[in-house]
Parts: C-alpha cells; structure tokens; sequence
C-alpha cells in the first residue's frame, strides 16, 4: 500500500494545475451578497410579524369598542337601531362546540390508542392514511356531507348537524395528540403495572392515558381552536338564527356565521357587530392555544 | 380471572370498533360524494370539468371557471407565500435559532395560522379591497377591488405557517456536521444555505408547499368574501371569479333543484379528490425525508 | 524562524465565562505533523476549532490573544478566507450527502463561487483523490454518492475534499475515532505521506497513534499547554510530571 501511495505522489508532482484566482469572484461580493441575504431574510420575518400585527391591532381597534354588556346580552337589532347584541351566536358557539367535543373526544382518544397500539398493522396503516386524507379536507366538504346525511335526513338545519361537522373536524387533531402522547409513555411504565396482576385494558386506562393526559388535552384544546372560526361546515348545517335558541334541533347562530352574515351586509351597526365577534373569536382562540401551550409546557411528561 | 379476560376483550372491541369507525367514515364520505352528484356526473360527464358555462336558470353547468378560478388563486397565493415562508424557515433555524427575536416571529406565526378564515376575510374585505381598488383605479384598470389577485394575497398570508413550519422543520434536520464541513471550506453562510441546506432539506420544503397549496385550494370563507362571485371566465389575474369552494359556499343552499345541487356536489367532490391526493403526496414526502435523516 | 506557519501567542478562550484555553503560546513549522494529546474536555478540540475560527459558529465564545498564519493574524482576516487556508477533517466522516464523489471533492470551489473549466476540476479532483489514496477505488465510481462509501473510504474522501483547497493546514480532530482498525492505519499512512504538502495538526486521544505519525506532540491539561516538543522527546522523557502520568495512563 505505502507503494501505491509513493507512486500517486510521483504522478503529482509532476503536474502543475494552480488555479486561477483571477476568475474567483471578489471576496467582498460574496460578503455583500451574504449580508444582503441575511438582512433580506430578517426583513421579511419582520415583515410578516408587522402585518400579523397590523391586522391583530386592527381587529382589536374595531372590535373592542363594540364589546360591552350589550353586545354580549342582547340579541340583534333589526337594521338601523343601534346597539344589539350576539347574545345568541354566543350560545350557539359554545353549545356547538360542546356538542363537538361529546362527540368526539371519546372516539378519537380511542384511534389514537387504537393506533398506539397496532403501530404496524395493515388496518393501522389505513387510519393513519384516513386521518391524514381527514387533517387536509377542506371544511367545506365536511359541510357537504353532513347536510346529506343529518340536515337531509332530518329535514331541517340544525345545531345538531353543526355539532356533528365540527366534532368531525377536531377527529383528526385529537387521534394525532392521543397517539403521540402515548407513544412517549415508556414501556416501563406499563410493564409494572402489569406485573402487579392488573389487567391490560385497566393499565392503560387507570395507568397510561392518565400519564398522557396532558398531551390528550392540548389536542383537545387545539382542536377545540381549530373549530371554534369554522364557518364553511356550519354554512349548511347549523345555518344560523337570528333569535336566541338553545334547541340542538333546530337551526343555530355562531360566532363565525355572524360575522359572514353581517360582514357582508350594508349597514353599519352590523359591521360593527362582526368587528365585535371577530375579536371575541380570535380572543378566544388565543386564550385557548395559550392554555394548550401552558399545559403541555407544565405537564410535560418526564420520564 | 373469567371476568377480567372478558375487560380486555371489550378494550379490544372498542379500538377496533373505533378504527373501523373511522375507515367507514371517510369511505362514506366518498360514496356519498359519487352517489349525490351521480346526476351531474351522468348528465354533464366529462364536459363538467371543460364547460364554461354555468347557468343554473338553464340548467347549465361547466366548471372551467371555478377550477381556473382555485388554480389562479392558489398559484398565486403560493408563488407570493413560497418566499415569504422560506425567509421565516431561515431566520428561525439559521439566524436565531433562539432567543428572543426567535420567539417573536415563532409565536406570529403561530398566531398567524390561528386567525380564523372568517376573519382574514372579513379584514381583507374592509382594508386590502380598497387599496386594492385604489391600485386599480391608478394603473386605469377597471377597479372592482375584489377578485381573484386580493383573495391571492390574502390567501398567501392565511398558507405561510404551512410552508413555514415544515421548512423549518426539515431545516432543523440538516446534520450541522455537513454544515460545518461547508464553513470549514470557506462557504459563507449565504452559501452554506443555499448550496448545501437548501439541496439537503429541499424536498421536504417542496412537501411543505405541497400542503400548503392543498389548503390553498379548500380554503372557503377569505375567499368567498373577497373574490367578487363571479361565474364568468376570469380574463385577468384582476376579475373577479370565483373558486370551486367559493361557489358551493355561496349558491349551496340557494340550490333548490336535484341537478344544480347534485352540480355543487360534483365541485365538492372534485375538491375532495384534489386535496386528499395532494395532502398525502405531500405527508409521504415528509415522511420520506424524516427517514432519510 | 521563517520555517514557522503557524503562531500561537498568549491564546486564550472562553465559552461564555468559563474558561478553556489559558495563555496558550505555540508555534508549529512547516511540514511538520504535530499530535495534539490531553484527557478529555482539556480543550483539544477548541483549540483546532479556534484556529480556523470554527468556533464562532458557537455562540457565546471569546478569544483573547492571537494566532498568526505567517505573518497575519487570522482574527484579522475574513474567516472565509481563514477556513480556505487552514482546512479541517472530523471526527466523524462528513461528506455532502446531497453530492457525489467528484463534486464533494470540489465542492470547496462550488461552494466559493469559484468557476472553473470542467479540465481544470478533473485535474483538481483526480489529484486531490490521489494524494488521499482514494483514488484507485474510486476512480470508476466518481459520480456515485459519497455515501455509499465505507466509513473509512468517507473520511478519505474528506480528506481529499479539504487537500482540493491547497490548503497550507491541515486541522484534524480525532479523524479515526470513528474508524475501524484498517482504515485508521490506512489513514495514518496517508497522514505520513502528506506532510510532503501540507503542515498538520491532529488532535488524537491514541498515544501509539500519535507516537506513529507525529513528529511534535503537545500536552494539553485542563486549558493549559504543559508540554511541547519532538514526539520522541516527549514520549521517552516527560519534562513535566502530568504529561508522564497522562502517558503512562494515569488519566484520561
Ligand atoms: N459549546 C460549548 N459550550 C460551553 N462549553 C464547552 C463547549 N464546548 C466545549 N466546552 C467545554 O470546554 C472544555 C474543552 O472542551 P473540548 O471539546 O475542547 O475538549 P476536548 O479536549 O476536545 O475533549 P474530547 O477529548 O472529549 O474531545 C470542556 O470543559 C467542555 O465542557
Ligand atoms: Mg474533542
């Protein structure tokens, strides 16, 4: 071997290739060119952060002076008087959402054990794949089916149907965090509580899902603000109603159809309702993934 | 022990039960996509999709202008978002991988896939639209405001995390001792990231502006708000129009008969087929890449 | 005098507050190979960072002193041409896994911007290739991905990728740690032969290692430079008791 390598360095010293630095760029374009895309780059984070601002700040500007005692109280005005409230949209948020979360949550935490456990098989493969094709479906089609299925059915809109769109909207979301979660949960875990003779189902329901329970309520609360601005799915389900009803068979206001119906509409006062659901949502939701953050934060999960 | 074999047989039950629930979920979702709009599919068949026209009073239904509508939209609203995005990938794995100005724009970007759909139309509605017509009126163009360009750019604001998100992941990826093999031969940082970061994590960014791109094209509301609902062709970037999931928003519940709402169904399920095929091109990527690694 | 590349004068470092080199004085000649030894976390591998200026993509680091490369101190160069100059090999073999063979090789021209005629790389990579003794194995292999190479065949490969830059240093820090036997005694071979090109400096931890291909070895222990001298000298007769009980396997 030493031979060989000998016999390369003969071969090289015998030929002369020194480059030429003449066409090499100039060292201080290449820093220029470095600098520039570096300050470019944080020109546009920057720029992005500014209008994310701008656009909080204006949500805030025209929706707070519309909030007050009224706005969460009363019931809208016809056009033209001022003051009225959505009172019902309100009601209709919350209810639906509730009514999203009965459903839901039982069945997705239960994919995503399903999945936590059968990590390999073909029928895994499949709800892992349904999942995802579910995560990116626009919300408008779930608006679709659920008005072939419950609104057609029942032969009218309803909170009902709205509730049912939303809870299938917060599936995937939760089935993900779930399985997640209790993948992280070490198998240690779970070994001892075998051995002290507890039955399987009961060590991952008295043992494991609880270690992961704060992993499955952030999912339930970013799935929670994932639905709470969904309008399309609702547009054809829940519909909306224009006077206060708490009756899940019937048609149902929200957050988001008020501010569709009223953005769009001439008149002034209800525009200024909408500024006023608009950042009432998105203080919502706020509020909600600040919790979801905090949670996960405190309660992860140390093994 | 009789009692205890049958509780787990019960906890097996249920998560099958469960799993299968989900698979008869979506494959329902299918049947009843073909099923509902089997009178548009047997009656238009395939000069749905090549038909310009759309004239429920004559029972006429071309799609063309909506499936141009959503692909001009969310062209656009990716090529204006596709840079954007990268920059926020790079500042926040190359530039300030942490600390303050890190958490800054992370939490924007946060926030910023947050913001209800409603709500970005509705600020696009009352603030971009104008000075949009404002533009319109300068250049002497016919100044509608709304239409297909201010829903692109609203749209691109609304995909930034998508593509931002999953860039940075995937830049995070890049091993730092091939970086550093690149410093060491006297790269700058520019070309570091753009001769060796940039080809490394390059198809996962693709994937990341292939999801994007998917929500681009279902997205409902910002749209619907802002791009004027016109069935006509779009003749320029400026009309306006409408896209697949703008007019079944808008004409669904005025379809009172079977074919003009089997009609919108067929949109529905077109839209339906076009995202979940490019959501999972999009995740088989990502997961081909985090293997990779 | 002028024999001298490299000088080290009144060099210290620190991460934040602590500190991991103090007052380091070393000058190391041309053509020379010199073993940088010491127990772990005594500040080997910053300093053979901190000469390239490697260091500086950590943040939070500072140096006090200077290190001349002839005449010039290397904080007052840009480090892009620094790191041109004073090139580097891993303890890990890191070729480019997004390249193949011929362009990892050039990639130090790639990545500079500098544009050369297709003749002039071949030249550069054939060249580089074989004064890394790779060249033979792969010469039939150019355009196949770097990393389908043996783990031994890689950090030849960086070798040759950092020969390709003309550099005047060599900086390698524990290059066959993660190699097997073979290809660590191929490498050691390899680094006897290059000095005919390039000055060296290899940070190892394998004393037999540095007895067999250094000529001059420094003692580094816990931030401080104990002891610097001919290998042999160094080797046979310690002038300094740590240096002996870290030869003799007292720690480390
Ligand atoms: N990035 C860093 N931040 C803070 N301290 C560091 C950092 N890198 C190294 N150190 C500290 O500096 C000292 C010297 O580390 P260095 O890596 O240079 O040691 P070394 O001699 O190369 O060790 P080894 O033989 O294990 O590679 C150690 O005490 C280490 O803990
Ligand atoms: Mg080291």
């Amino acid at each position: 071997m030493n031979n060989e390598i000998n016999n390369n360095i003969e071969v090289i010293s015998n030929q002369n290739f020194d480059v030429d630095y003449f066409k090499e760029k100039k060292i201080n374009f290449r820093i220029f060119k470095d600098k520039f895309f570096k300050y470019s780059t944080i020109a546009g984070a920057l720029f992005i952060s500014l209008l994310l601002a701008y656009i909080l700040f204006y949500i805030a500007r025209q929706g707070i002076s519309s909030i007050n005692w009224n706005f969460l109280t009363e019931l809208p005005k016809p056009p033209g008087e001022i003051g009225g409230g959505v009172a019902n949209a309100i009601v209709g948020t919350l209810i639906m959402i509730l009514l999203a979360s009965i459903i839901a949550i039982p069945v997705s935490i239960a994919i995503g054990v399903y999945l936590s456990e059968d990590k390999q098989t073909k029928l895994s493969y499949w709800v892992r794949t349904g999942l995802e094709i579910l995560q990116g479906m626009p919300s408008i089609s779930i608006g679709i089916v659920v008005y072939v299925w419950v609104v057609l059915q029942m032969g009218s809109f309803s909170g009902l149907s709205g509730g049912i769109a939303l809870a299938i909207m917060m599936l995937p979301v939760i089935a993900k965090s779930t399985e997640e979660t209790l993948k992280m949960v070490p198998y240690s875990l779970k070994e001892a509580s075998m051995a002290l003779g507890v039955p399987y189902y009961k060590t991952i329901l008295k043992v494991v899902l609880p270690s992961g329970l704060s992993g499955i309520l952030t999912g339930i609360l970013i799935a929670v603000a994932r639905i709470a601005g969904e309008t399309a799915p609702l547009l054809f389900t829940s519909f909306g109603n224009p006077f206060m009803s708490a009756d899940v068979m019937k048609p149902m206001n929200s957050l988001p159809l008020v501010i569709f119906n009223y953005a769009s509409s001439p008149y002034k006062e209800w525009h200024n309702l909408a500024w006023g659901a608009s950042f009432l949502l998105v203080l919502i939701i706020l509020i909600l993934n600040i919790t979801a953050k905090i949670i996960s934060r405190k309660w992860k999960i140390k093994f | 022990m009789r009692k205890l074999f049958s509780g787990d047989k019960i906890y097996r039950g249920i998560l099958y039960a469960s799993a299968f629930f989900l698979i008869v979920l979506l494959f329902g979702f299918f049947i009843t996509f073909i099923f509902e709009s089997s009178e548009s599919l047997s009656k238009f068949g395939f000069g749905f999709i090549t038909g310009t026209q759309w004239d429920p009073i004559d029972s006429q239904f071309g799609a063309l202008p909506f499936l141009i509508g959503t692909l001009i939209t969310s062209f656009l609203a990716l090529i204006i978002s596709f840079p954007l995005s990268l920059m926020i990938a790079v500042f926040l794995s190359e530039y300030f991988h942490k600390g303050f100005f890190h958490n800054i724009i992370k939490t924007a970007v946060e926030l910023l896939a947050g913001i209800p759909s409603i709500v970005f139309g509705f600020w696009g509605l009352f603030v971009l639209v104008p000075v949009i017509r404002d533009f319109q009126t300068a250049i002497g163009i016919e100044a509608y405001g709304v239409g297909i360009f201010s829903s692109a750019i609203v749209l691109s604001i609304m995909i930034i995390p998508y593509t931002a998100s999953i860039s940075r992941e995937v830049i995070t990826m890049v091993p730092s001792d091939v970086k550093e093999a690149a410093y060491s031969l006297g790269a700058t940082k520019y070309e570091v990231i753009r001769r060796i970061i940039l080809p490394y994590s390059g198809s996962g960014i693709f994937a990341g502006a292939l999801l994007a791109l998917g929500r681009a094209l279902g997205e409902t509301m910002a749209v619907t708000m802002i791009i004027g609902n016109s069935n006509i062709m779009p003749t320029s970037i400026f009309s306006p129009g409408n896209t697949m999931a703008s007019v079944i928003a808008n004409e669904f519940t005025e379809a009172t008969d079977s074919t003009y709402l089997s009609a919108l169904i067929e949109i529905g399920l077109l839209l339906f087929i076009v995202t979940a095929f490019i959501n999972l091109i999009g995740k088989y990527i990502i997961k081909k890449t985090a293997r990779f690694s | 005098m002028e024999n001298q590349v490299l000088n080290i004068e009144n060099f210290s470092f620190y991460y934040g507050d602590s500190q991991a080199l103090k007052d380091i004085n070393l000058s190391i000649n041309k053509n020379r190979v010199t073993a940088i030894m010491g127990p772990s976390g005594c500040g080997k591998t910053t300093l053979i960072r901190a000469i390239n200026r490697m260091h500086e993509l950590t943040e939070n680091t500072r140096t006090e002193g200077s290190i001349k490369l002839y005449d010039e101190n290397i904080y007052e160069l840009d480090p892009i041409i620094v790191r041109r100059r004073i090139g580097m090999v891993f303890q890990k073999p890191n070729p480019f896994p997004t390249m193949n063979i011929y362009d990892n090789v050039i990639a130090g021209y790639n990545l500079n911007g500098i544009k050369l005629k297709k003749s002039e790389k071949d030249i550069i990579v054939e060249e580089s290739l074989r004064k890394s003794a790779l060249w033979g194995e792969v010469k039939d292999n150019l355009y196949k991905k770097g990393t389908f190479l043996s783990g031994g065949q890689q950090q030849r490969l960086c070798i040759a990728r950092a020969l390709a830059m003309k550099p005047e240093i060599l900086l390698l820090d524990e290059p066959t740690s993660a190699l097997d036997p073979k290809a660590t005694a191929h490498i050691e071979e390899l680094i006897s032969e290059l000095k005919n090109y390039v000055t060296m400096l290899i940070v190892t931890h394998n004393m037999g290692q540095a007895a067999r291909i250094s000529n001059d070895a420094v003692f580094l222990y816990l931030g401080e430079l104990i002891e610097h001298g001919k290998t042999k000298k160094l080797f046979t007769t310690p002038q300094d008791k740590r240096t002996e009980e870290y030869l003799t396997g007292k720690f480390g």
